[in-house]
Order: C-alpha cells, then sequence, then structure tokens
C-alpha cells in the first residue's frame, strides 16, 4: 500500500515565480492497484512519480509505502521496494553489459552486493525461463550486450528486471513512448501479465489515452500539479479513449480551467 | 637484447596505470587526472618506506594503499561534494605535488644501495633463468620481465573476476548508467568511490613498481600518465576491437607493452625525447577523434 500525504514539489527560476509542480497531492493506492497516470506536458505527472522513485525531493508532505516511511529515503534506497522503468530503454539497463549481467544486478536489488559469483548456472536459467515465457527467442541472447536489442525488447527485459523480485510497487514513467507502435504493443502486453500475474501493485504515466483507458482499474487524470480526475471501478471500466480525449481538450482549450471548477467537474464525472 | 627486455618491463610496469584508467576511465566513464599524482606517490611512498628500512613488499603494499587513499578522496570530492569530475583530479593531483615532495624530502631521491622488490625477484627468479642457460646480465634483466609478467597477470586475473562479482557486476552497470544502478539499489556515489580507490592502487603500485626498477623516485615521475593510460587501453582496443571484460583487460595490458615498444621505436629512429610526452597526447587525441570520421554507425564496444 502507498499513501501519499499532502505532497508538496516546488520549483523555482532565478527571478521566476515559484511553480508548484506537485501541489498538495494525497494519494493513496491498495496494494495490488494498478493505477494510469495521464496529463499533459507539465502537468506534474513526472514529477509526482519523481517525488514516489526518489528523484524528486518532497518539499513537504510524507510518503509511506509498505509499513515504511520513506519520505527521506534516498532513491537507491526506496529502490528496496520499489521497482521502475523509464521512458528511456537505455536509463534502465547498462548498455555495455550483458542482458544476463543487466540481469544480475536486478537480481541484487535491495540486497547486499557481495562476492559471490554474479551470473551463476542458476540465475541463468531462471533467466532463460523467465524471458521465454514473456518473448521465446529472448533466452538465446542472454550473453549478447543489452545495447544490441531493441529499444522493444529492452524494455521487456528492463520489466523483467524490476520485478525479478517482486517490488512493493512497480512504477513505469511512459515507457513506451520512445517505441514505435507494434513494439509499444508488445511491451504493454508483457506489462499488463506481469503485472496481473503477480498482483503487483503498479503506477503507470502514459501519454496514450488508448493505454489509459484499456489498462489498470484506476485513472488519474494530473493538471497543474493536482488530481483533477480520479476514475475507479466501473466508471474506470466504462471509460473510453474518446471521454479522455474530450477531457484533454477541455483542458486544453481554456487553461483557464481552475482548480476549483477542474475539482467540480472531476466530482460531476465520478 | 637487454634494451628490448627492458622495454617489455618498463611496458608492463605501466601496464598497471593503462589497467587503472581502464577502471577510471572505461568502466566509470571517469577521467581521473589523480593518475599523475597517485603515480608518483606510490612511487614516493614506498622510496621513503624502503630507505626507512622497511621490507620491500611492505614497502610496494604501503605505496599502493597511499594511491587507493588519493583515489578516494578524488571521489569524495566529486560524489559528496559535486566537484566536476576533471577538476576534483585536477585538485587532488596539485596537493598531491606538494605532499609528494614534503613526504619524499626533495625532489629525487635515489634506492641504489637499497633492497628493493626487483632484487628480491632477481635473486629468486634469476638463478633458475642462468641455469636454464641465459647469461648472467639476461638472467637478471629476464628475472625483472618475469616478475613484472606475475604481477600484470595477477592484477588482471583479480580484476577480471572481481568485476565479474555481484559487487563487481554492479559497479559496471553503475558506471555504464547510474540511473539504472540507482533504481535497482545501488549507492553510485559508494560505487565511483571504491573504483577510483581500485584505480588509483593500481596507478601507485605501478609508480612504486618503476621507483624500483629504474632505481630512484622522482616528484615529476607522474606527469602525463593519465594520458599515458588512456593510449595504452585505445591501443589495447585497437588490437582486439570488440571484447569482453577479460578480453578487453588483456589488451589493455598488451597496449602498455605495445606502446612502450613504439615508443622505444620512435626514440631509435630519431625521435627528441622532450617530444615524448607531445607525441602520446597526440596519440591519444588521434583515438578520441578518429572514430567519428572512421564510422558513422556506432561500434558498440562491451567489457
Amino acid at each position: 500500500m502507498l499513501e501519499l500525504t499532502d505532497a508538496v514539489v516546488s520549483f523555482s527560476s532565478p527571478g521566476g515565480p515559484v511553480v508548484r509542480a506537485v501541489d498538495g497531492v494525497s494519494l493513496t493506492l491498495p496494494a495490488g492497484s494498478f493505477v494510469v497516470v495521464i496529463g499533459t506536458n507539465g502537468s506534474g505527472k513526472s514529477t509526482l512519480l519523481g517525488s514516489i522513485a526518489g528523484t524528486v525531493r518532497l518539499d513537504g508532505g510524507s510518503l509511506r509505502l509498505a509499513g515504511h516511511d520513506i519520505t527521506r529515503w534516498r532513491e537507491h534506497q526506496r529502490a528496496k521496494l520499489v521497482g521502475r522503468v523509464f521512458q528511456d530503454p537505455r536509463a534502465g539497463t547498462a548498455s555495455s553489459l550483458t542482458v544476463l549481467e543487466n540481469i544480475a544486478v536486478a537480481a541484487c536489488r535491495g540486497r547486499h552486493a557481495g562476492l559471490r559469483w554474479a551470473t551463476g548456472r542458476q540465475l541463468r536459467e531462471e533467466a532463460a525461463r523467465r524471458l521465454a515465457a514473456i518473448v521465446p527467442g529472448l533466452e538465446t541472447r542472454l550473453d549478447q550486450p543489452i545495447g544490441s536489442l531493441s529499444g522493444g525488447q529492452r524494455q521487456i527485459v528492463t520489466l523483467v528486471m524490476a520485478t525479478w523480485q517482486r517490488p512493493e510497487l512497480l512504477l513505469l514513467d511512459e515507457h513506451t513512448a520512445a517505441l514505435d507502435p507494434a513494439a509499444a504493443d508488445r511491451v504493454i502486453q508483457a506489462t499488463a501479465r506481469i503485472i496481473r500475474e503477480q498482483g503487483l501493485t503498479a503506477l503507470m504515466v502514459t501519454h496514450s489515452l488508448a493505454q489509459a483507458a484499456a489498462l489498470g482499474d484506476r485513472l488519474l487524470l494530473i493538471h497543474r500539479g493536482r488530481i483533477a480526475l480520479d476514475v475507479q471501478g466501473a466508471a474506470k471500466r466504462r471509460l473510453t479513449a474518446d471521454d479522455l480525449a474530450d477531457r484533454f481538450d477541455a483542458l486544453r482549450r481554456g487553461d483557464q480551467l481552475d482548480d476549483a471548477a477542474a475539482r467540480t467537474l472531476a466530482e460531476a464525472y465520478v | 637484447m637487454i634494451t628490448l627486455l627492458s622495454t617489455w618491463t618498463f611496458g608492463l610496469a605501466l601496464a598497471l596505470v593503462a589497467l587503472g584508467v581502464f577502471v577510471s576511465y572505461r568502466l566509470f566513464s571517469f577521467p581521473d587526472i589523480t593518475t599523475d599524482g597517485s603515480f608518483t606517490l606510490g612511487a614516493v611512498v614506498t622510496a621513503v618506506l624502503l630507505t626507512a628500512g622497511v621490507d620491500p613488499l611492505l614497502a610496494t603494499l604501503g605505496g599502493m594503499a597511499s594511491g587507493g587513499l588519493a583515489g578516494c578522496t578524488t571521489a569524495l570530492l566529486h560524489a559528496f561534494l559535486g566537484i566536476e569530475r576533471l577538476l576534483a583530479g585536477i585538485l587532488v593531483t596539485t596537493a598531491l605535488a606538494s605532499v609528494n615532495l614534503v613526504v619524499l624530502g626533495r625532489s629525487n631521491v635515489p634506492l641504489s644501495g637499497v633492497h628493493t622488490l626487483l632484487d628480491r625477484a632477481e635473486t629468486l627468479l634469476g638463478l633458475p633463468l642462468e641455469r636454464a642457460g641465459l647469461s648472467a646480465a639476461v638472467a637478471g634483466e629476464a628475472a625483472q620481465l618475469v616478475f613484472m609478467l606475475i604481477v600484470v597477470g595477477f592484477a588482471v586475473t583479480a580484476l577480471w573476476v572481481f568485476f565479474r562479482t555481484q559487487l563487481g557486476t554492479a559497479m559496471r552497470a553503475g558506471g555504464d548508467t547510474a540511473t539504472m544502478a540507482r533504481a535497482l539499489g545501488r549507492d553510485t556515489g559508494g560505487m565511483t568511490l571504491a573504483g577510483l580507490a581500485i584505480a588509483n592502487s593500481l596507478t601507485a603500485l605501478s609508480g612504486g613498481l618503476v621507483a624500483q626498477y629504474q632505481g630512484f623516485a622522482d616528484v615529476q615521475m607522474g606527469i602525463g600518465m593519465v594520458v599515458w593510460g588512456m593510449a595504452s587501453v585505445f591501443l589495447g582496443a585497437a588490437l582486439v576491437g570488440p571484447a569482453r571484460l577479460g578480453g578487453a583487460l588483456v589488451a589493455t595490458a598488451a597496449g602498455s607493452v605495445t606502446f612502450r615498444l613504439l615508443v622505444a621505436a620512435a626514440l631509435r629512429a630519431g625521435l627528441d625525447p622532450d617530444w615524448l610526452k607531445a607525441a602520446t597526447a597526440a596519440v591519444v587525441l588521434a583515438a578520441l577523434v578518429a572514430p567519428r570520421f572512421l564510422s558513422r554507425g556506432s561500434h558498440a564496444r562491451t567489457h
């Protein structure tokens, strides 16, 4: 379970105004929920994700995950509980290391990395089994540098790495945005499958309204650092990509849609 | 014959610098200027310990440890105080220039009449070589070469083993892609610390061995060492092409010996020794620039 309470992240540019990228967001995700987050560019959705991952420091509020208060934990400490997949396939894997070596690092996530051999036979067999289950054929490439894989394949390996040890929370930061549509589709299939099979708690930021409509059991629309729309349960299941497109149009038409109005709308919508 | 053997021995001694630069520059993408300072530091500390009557092996290890400390200092400046990589190395190397002078007491200390690690190697390994039919002079030189081969072979093996353990693999991953390593729970600051400690220990070991081999320690002897190391790394990579970790380590050591042989050939052909460092810098520049002209595609080099 993830509990974000009154989270505030502000940025200030020299001489410029202080911008609240995350403006008092409170959010509770019960264990096993799969939440999709959408929002326009600059809405604060990536900052929100970063503040959970630990790449962005919270200026106010608190964060609890799986019974730990992780507000003050540093990024690499939060990795004990959090698995992550990035937008850029190069950010989530070490290009010059082989597929198996990358997986070996993931296998030590949140544990002490000692002087034991990194890529033993047991790990190799387990890696082959897990990769083959998702993309048959990928297991033959364990000894190749991961940089030689396509972007889609790398994202799938990154997913396998992020969930190698079951994370308390899986963070997906537009992890299909850099891929061509066919590869994006394969990665999304793999994502949905891994989340379902492991019963993971997941937070996925996406630019794709189709993904937002089709995936997850809850949808958050972030606007100006706040939750402008929160759809769950049956309403989420009924939600279509067209509905979301309408919502986005409304937001774009007037960025004049002020916070109070957005909340009213949100309440009316749910 | 003896000159050729000596070139090999020197090339092997400097291969430890090349291996250190391989660790800092190739594995951690850290252009570590500390190399220049820690090479001298290793030589100076070893020389001072030797002249104080410390056992040669302990003196050499002491020099090596001092280099490790220098590397830690640079890493601390960078990872925990946020000083830029190059600047952190420049600061530590500049400070080390004073440290080296103070530790040595003057700018040059001869090691004649002091029992060194290489003398010990000569006694241990020279006799069997003499019995095998070599003249006494050649056997002595060959014994030192064999000793350097053993040291470099041990260093290559140790690095290969270490960087294939869980910790070593995580360190390589962090040097390659820091975001990935942090997302998987690794403290990249601590890893840089360990990486630079290893790299500069090797460099300082090289400094200590070179001082013992040539028979003196000099506060100037480290100048240009980081560039020498880079030249060896590039030359080694050019010799073998894309290689995995083990291959790249062996290639780096081979690159150092090859470069030393090329330098010897160039000097014999009439190159003014004053131009040696400029020539080394030119080689590194060429190696850095050449890939941009030779190929548009990206060669994924692996280690």
